[in-house]
């Protein structure tokens, strides 16, 4: 019988594997580059004066506060606008990195300043430099206590990788929804689809809310 | 930069984005009115004894939790298609955030509940109150105070994620903005003010959650 559509076959499984490579490759870039961005930004609005942070806050609320398609398609029309188009790649993990850096900001603000003044005070009285009192007293005791919270935007990030997918990037999601429309078999694919992304996500945040259990206590 | 912008096109459309913009809230709306009906309910399966309801609920949460909302939406668009259910853009926008949004609130509401010592009720029943008195004057209002701000973040993420809208080809903000782009080729335009519109829209519900606060709670959040 000659059909329009062709089943799902083995032969397919090269297509899925890229589009699973490509989905974990953006939200490894994103994860890494927000985090970093993140920290550094994070640590400024903790140290500055109010003025800055107003200024500061402002800039990353427009990147919360617009949708995450909107971003994506309006940063690469833009760049393509200037003359310049970038790979959806390209474009997709620098507006994808900028995203996460606006919560992973936040998450890592409330971590520093959850660190008492008076600790250091106390590490300054012991004779430690500014930077050794940010190395060896912020930083570990302000990353510790946020770490469940990172966990929780790192996840949300993977799962947000999936609309990268509107400016043209073969992630996951994209390459399912080719094959559906080529083999009509949508259930089959989006059921492993979500396999996949439940696999990652779900252990990972009853990881999370077990290590929030084993802090609060 | 030899890129000229022309936004004639873009005002003269306005009354169609603005349409999108009220589709987008309509649809936020409802999704929060029935994700909140189904997650009470969720909550108390969870939080009974009997095996099967609380299995249910904690299905339920994880999918929702642990899966792109993206995801939810094909499922809905094209998953359901395999039974035979046929969902308009729209109503698979509707169902997606709905899920999402009981799965969330479910969690809120069932931490809420529980943070909430026992020995509060105790003390209410023990000052004559009954049951119902003391849940409508001591539990329910401590609640409320409780999951209100992550209910005002549940409802700005299901306006920002029923943009998503777009891939399935439903006509709320952002689908209306693709459609009229596409007709122009003035993409750049036409997204900027979407974008604006989102800003606004956000910024208005955070504002009037905040009024509604400072009027529920007189001030002590």
């Amino acid at each position: 019988m000659n059909s329009l559509f062709t089943p799902l076959s083995w032969s397919d499984s090269g297509l899925i594997l890229t589009g699973v490579w490509n989905t974990v490759i953006i939200s490894v870039v994103a994860i890494v580059v927000g985090t970093l961005l993140g920290l550094i930004v994070g640590f400024l609005r903790a140290e500055s004066n109010k003025a800055v942070n107003v200024l500061f806050g402002s800039v990353l609320d427009v990147l919360r506060s617009v949708p995450l398609i909107i971003q994506l398609i309006l940063f690469s029309t833009f760049v393509g606008a200037m003359g310049n188009p970038l790979a959806p790649f390209v474009a997709g993990s620098i507006v994808l990195s900028l995203y996460t850096m606006a919560f992973m900001s936040e998450v890592f603000r409330s971590g520093f300043e959850s660190v008492s003044p008076s600790m250091q005070t106390a590490a300054r009285s012991l004779g430690m430099t500014k930077w050794q009192t940010i190395y060896h007293i912020r930083l570990p005791i302000g990353l510790r206590a946020v770490f469940p919270s990172w966990l929780g935007v790192a996840l949300s990030v993977i799962k947000d990788s999936a609309l990268v997918s509107v400016i043209g990037y073969m992630e996951l999601l994209r390459t399912s929804e080719q094959l559906i429309s080529r083999t009509q078999q949508p259930l089959e694919i989006l059921i492993g689809v979500g396999i996949f992304y439940f696999i990652i996500s779900y252990p990972l945040s009853h990881y999370g809310r077990y290590v929030e259990r084993k802090m609060a206590i | 930069m030899d890129y000229e912008f022309h936004w004639n096109v873009v005002f003269q459309n306005m009354p169609q984005l603005l349409n999108g913009a009220f589709v987008t809230l309509h649809v936020s709306v409802l999704a929060m009115l029935l994700g909140v009906v189904i997650a009470i309910l969720l909550a108390i399966a969870k939080m009974n004894n009997t095996k099967f309801f609380s299995q249910v609920a904690t299905v339920w949460v994880e999918i929702a939790r642990n899966t792109p909302a993206l995801f939810q939406i094909y499922m809905a668009y094209f998953g359901l298609g395999a039974f035979g259910i046929h969902l308009s853009p729209y109503l698979a926008v509707l169902s997606a955030l709905v899920f999402i949004n009981a799965g969330y609130l479910t969690e809120t509401f069932r931490g809420g509940f529980q943070s909430i010592p026992s020995t509060q009720y105790s003390a209410s029943k023990s000052l004559g109150m009954t049951s119902i008195q003391s849940y409508r004057y001591i539990i329910l209002p401590q609640m409320l105070r409780r999951i209100y701000h992550p209910m005002t973040n549940q409802f700005v993420w299901s306006i920002l994620m029923s943009s998503l809208g777009i891939l399935v080809g439903m006509s709320e903000l952002s689908g209306t903005t693709q459609r009229l782009q596409s007709l122009s080729f003035r993409t750049l335009e036409f997204f900027i003010v979407a974008a604006v519109m989102y800003f606004i829209i956000t910024k208005l519900v955070l504002f009037g959650s905040s009024l509604l606060a400072r009027r529920l709670f007189k001030g002590e959040i």
